[in-house]
């Protein structure tokens, strides 16, 4: 490969002047129809300039915001000398999953909203230079696997292949422990694998980085489901591992309560995306796994998950795919990129809408109608958005086929249910030190959803590396 | 992956599977299943444990011919391997000494309520067994069920077996006959269990049904196996298989259970078009 020449230098106004260049994508009423990556990223010269526009700052407030604790200045600047190898390794010190981490965290919130350039312009586009990295480290082939200490004779055991579960197997494998990831689905990755779609995350990228993974000596064993094949207290004292981290996620999708909800075409988002992604079912009949296609289709809620799977609907051939949500546009929590997609693609956003009943065909069970009242907001609420309230008399029904409820998840009962000296909060999550995530049972380790309820792939990661180092610590002093 | 260690007919599309699964052979206990896929391409069904030996490490399952994926595994052999079993998974059955405890089976209903029996009668239960089927030739592991010593009555459609008529009349019967029956279990077609559960329901004699929705992950992550008890929505895998009968709503079941049926029928079509039969027949 050559060398790409550094592009020139500019002053700290011209930096901060400069737009950052634009991420070409797939034009959004082709896309809406297929399954490929929308953004193709940056190539490399948009990548140096874009890396150059960096000021160096003295004290980087945005490794503040990276819950990995990336260090990003280190790496924006070999990309913009044209060091992409070393910038892959930097990288590779923090975070082993770039080319993840770049599609998928919310950047916005995080190092870049934090970017002092920010204040006065565009802030530095780390997220797609952090995917530009990665991209360019498994395309190119330059793939370097973490060097790992030497063998400890420590085994420790991880249970769930997401992004939490494999952040910890990386760092614990470089210690020198020997690492076993058990996963309950037939493939790993968590809901990189079974929730974020193709046109999101590619899945050769997870693939990717698992075989990297693997090339450190992690074991991932598929289709074990801890808490049933094999409990915790069982991979403890039979099967010999010295500490365990629980990563299982949030597994057990809400429903609605409202009446109507067993229908026929009635989903939740964790089934509708796991059918699609991870069952395959987006080929059918190819694969033998079906999802329902039909014409319309409302997806409930307002969250990343959401907007997944209302996008997912217009690529399996719905003609009319929309998102039902009972606050307005400022208050969804989805990020505004997704928001943003969808709305291209056409997806049709009914705010301000909550629905109270789900009505079908008394024949054949079949979804016929949402029944919605319409919302008005008041004052903000706990989580410091507006509490909407419904309007008298306000109530409408949305024709469709389909409905696809996204409104978050609960904890799994599996691991809990059999492990009884494990501490679980009312709700269902299990309970740990904040920073060291020992959970209340010795050796074990907890951290991702299954401790956060619903959060991010990021701070799951950032869980991971805490964890990891936590044990780390644990398997050479010993002390809990 | 799980090699298949033996097969054999049973019946008409009727076949029994021992499959090496060590692990799941020495957890499962009664009323647990496995989710089991053929190849990379399939779909995940599940399928109740019918009996497991851990000394060879091996689980049976008893499978009848019903769409794609089970047409798919009537093709497999000893030697062949599944993709994916997966479990065991579900809640156990509750086994306590009740007294006297009658198990109702339809069709392949049997192979579940297997393991059931023989842990019943280990609990010191006095064990009653109908077992019902379309004609003699549909009627499975009656052997098996006798070699447990039970009480068993057989029922076949046809007359062909047994006594000529349904499982919920001869329940009806045993009812009627006074003897005290602390508990019934009945697994089979939904059609068959809600039956069973209106025969039960006027004494209030306590009902446990075995359910069989659609299932996707067995882990309680996509709520796809969803039945209604009572006033609650519950997820088959996690809280069930078992629930009491008595509170299910089983036309709904039914109903989920064919939300597919459009898309089985295309998945059989293109199975059915291509040429599976054995090169050696005939010859």
């Amino acid at each position: 490969m050559t060398q790409p020449t550094p592009p020139p230098k500019r002053t700290a106004k011209e930096k901060i002047g400069t737009p950052r260049p634009p991420m070409r994508e797939q034009p959004p009423l082709e896309r809406a129809r297929n399954f490929l990556e929308v953004p193709f990223g940056y190539g490399p010269e948009q990548a140096m300039v874009e890396a150059e526009r960096c000021l160096a700052c003295g004290k980087p407030h945005c490794m503040e915001g990276c819950p990995v604790g990336n260090d990003i200045p280190t790496f924006l600047r070999q990309i913009a000398e044209g060091n992409f190898a070393g910038a892959a390794r930097t990288m590779k010190e923090t975070n082993l999953l770039p080319a993840i981490c770049g599609r998928v965290c919310p950047q916005e919130t995080q190092c870049e909203a934090l970017c002092v350039i920010g204040k006065r312009g565009e802030p530095i586009a780390i997220g797609r230079l952090e995917r530009f990295i990665g991209d360019w480290e498994r395309e190119s082939g330059a793939v370097e696997v973490p060097e790992c200490a030497a063998p400890t004779g420590r085994k420790v055991a991880i249970i769930g292949s997401g992004p939490a579960g494999l952040t910890c197997a990386a760092d614990v494998a470089r210690a020198g422990h020997r690492v076993v990831v058990y996963e309950a689905l037939q493939k790993p990755g968590g809901v990189l694998r079974y929730g974020i779609p193709e046109f999101r995350l590619p899945k050769a990228i997870i693939d990717a980085e698992l075989t990297l993974l693997e090339r450190m000596g992690v074991e991932i064993r598929c289709n074990e489901v801890i808490g049933m094949t094999d409990t915790i207290d069982e991979l403890l004292v039979e099967e010999g591992y010295d500490a365990v981290f629980v990563a299982t996620g949030a597994g057990l999708p809400w429903f609605l309560g409202i009446p109507g909800e067993n229908a026929l075409g009635v989903y939740s988002a964790n089934e509708f995306l796991t059918r699609t992604n991870l069952m395959g079912a987006w080929r059918f009949p190819e694969y033998d796994t079906p999802v329902q296609r039909l014409n319309v289709v409302a997806t409930i809620g307002g969250g990343n998950v959401a907007m997944d799977a209302a996008r997912t609907a217009l690529r399996l051939g719905a003609e009319r795919s929309l998102i039902v949500y009972r606050r307005g546009l400022d208050e969804l929590p989805a990020r505004a990129e997704e928001v943003h997609h969808a709305q291209e693609e056409g997806v049709e956003f009914h705010l301000l809408t909550n629905p109270v009943e789900i009505l079908s065909d008394a024949r054949t069970g079949w979804v016929q109608a949402l029944r919605c009242q319409r919302m008005e907001l008041g004052e903000p609420d706990a989580s410091g958005r507006r509490r909407p309230s419904p309007v008298p008399d306000s109530e409408f029904d949305l024709a469709l086929g389909t409905v696809i409820i996204a409104i978050g998840n609960a904890p799994n009962p599996l691991i809990p249910r059999t492990t009884p000296d494990l501490d679980v909060s009312r709700k269902g999550q299990i309970v740990v030190d904040q920073e060291s995530m020992k959970s209340s049972k010795r050796g074990v380790f907890a951290g991702g959803d299954i401790v956060r309820g619903a959060a991010t792939v990021i701070l799951a990661m950032g869980d991971g590396r805490r964890a990891a180092a936590s044990i780390n610590e644990y398997l050479e002093s010993g002390k809990w | 992956m799980p090699r298949i260690l033996r097969t054999e007919l049973l019946a008409p599309r009727i076949r029994r599977y021992v499959v090496a699964a060590p692990k799941i052979a020495r957890k499962r206990r009664a009323g647990q299943f496995v989710l089991v896929s053929p190849h990379p391409h399939g779909e995940r069904i599940p399928l109740t444990i019918s009996d497991a030996d851990p000394d060879e490490g091996s689980i049976t399952l008893i499978v009848q011919e019903a769409g794609k994926t089970t047409a798919e595994m009537a093709l497999l052999e000893a030697g062949d391997e599944l993709t994916d079993v997966v479990g065991p998974l579900g809640q156990p059955t509750h086994i306590v000494r009740l007294g006297h405890v009658v198990g109702v089976a339809g069709g392949i209903g049997i192979a579940p309520l297997y393991p059931i029996l023989e842990a019943m009668q280990q609990a010191g239960n006095k064990v009653s067994v109908i077992l019902g089927a379309r004609s003699v030739e549909y009627l499975i592991l009656e052997k098996e069920v006798r070699a447990l010593g039970v009480d068993l009555t057989l029922c076949t459609d046809d007359g062909s077996r047994g006594r000529k008529g349904f499982v919920t009349e001869a329940l009806g019967e045993m009812m009627a006959s006074g003897q005290a029956i602390h508990q019934v279990v009945a697994i089979g077609p939904a059609i068959m269990m809600k039956f069973v559960c209106e025969v039960t329901r006027p004494q209030a004699i306590p009902t446990i049904v075995s359910l069989n929705p659609i299932m996707v992950d067995g882990t309680g992550m996509c709520g796809g196996c969803r039945v209604q008890v009572g006033n609650e929505a519950k997820f088959a895998c996690v809280d069930g298989p078992e629930f009491d009968g008595h509170l299910v709503d089983f036309d709904l079941l039914m109903r989920r259970q064919a939300m597919y049926r459009e898309q089985e029928r295309q998945a059989m079509e293109r199975f059915a078009a291509k040429d599976h039969t054995c090169q050696l027949e005939g010859v």
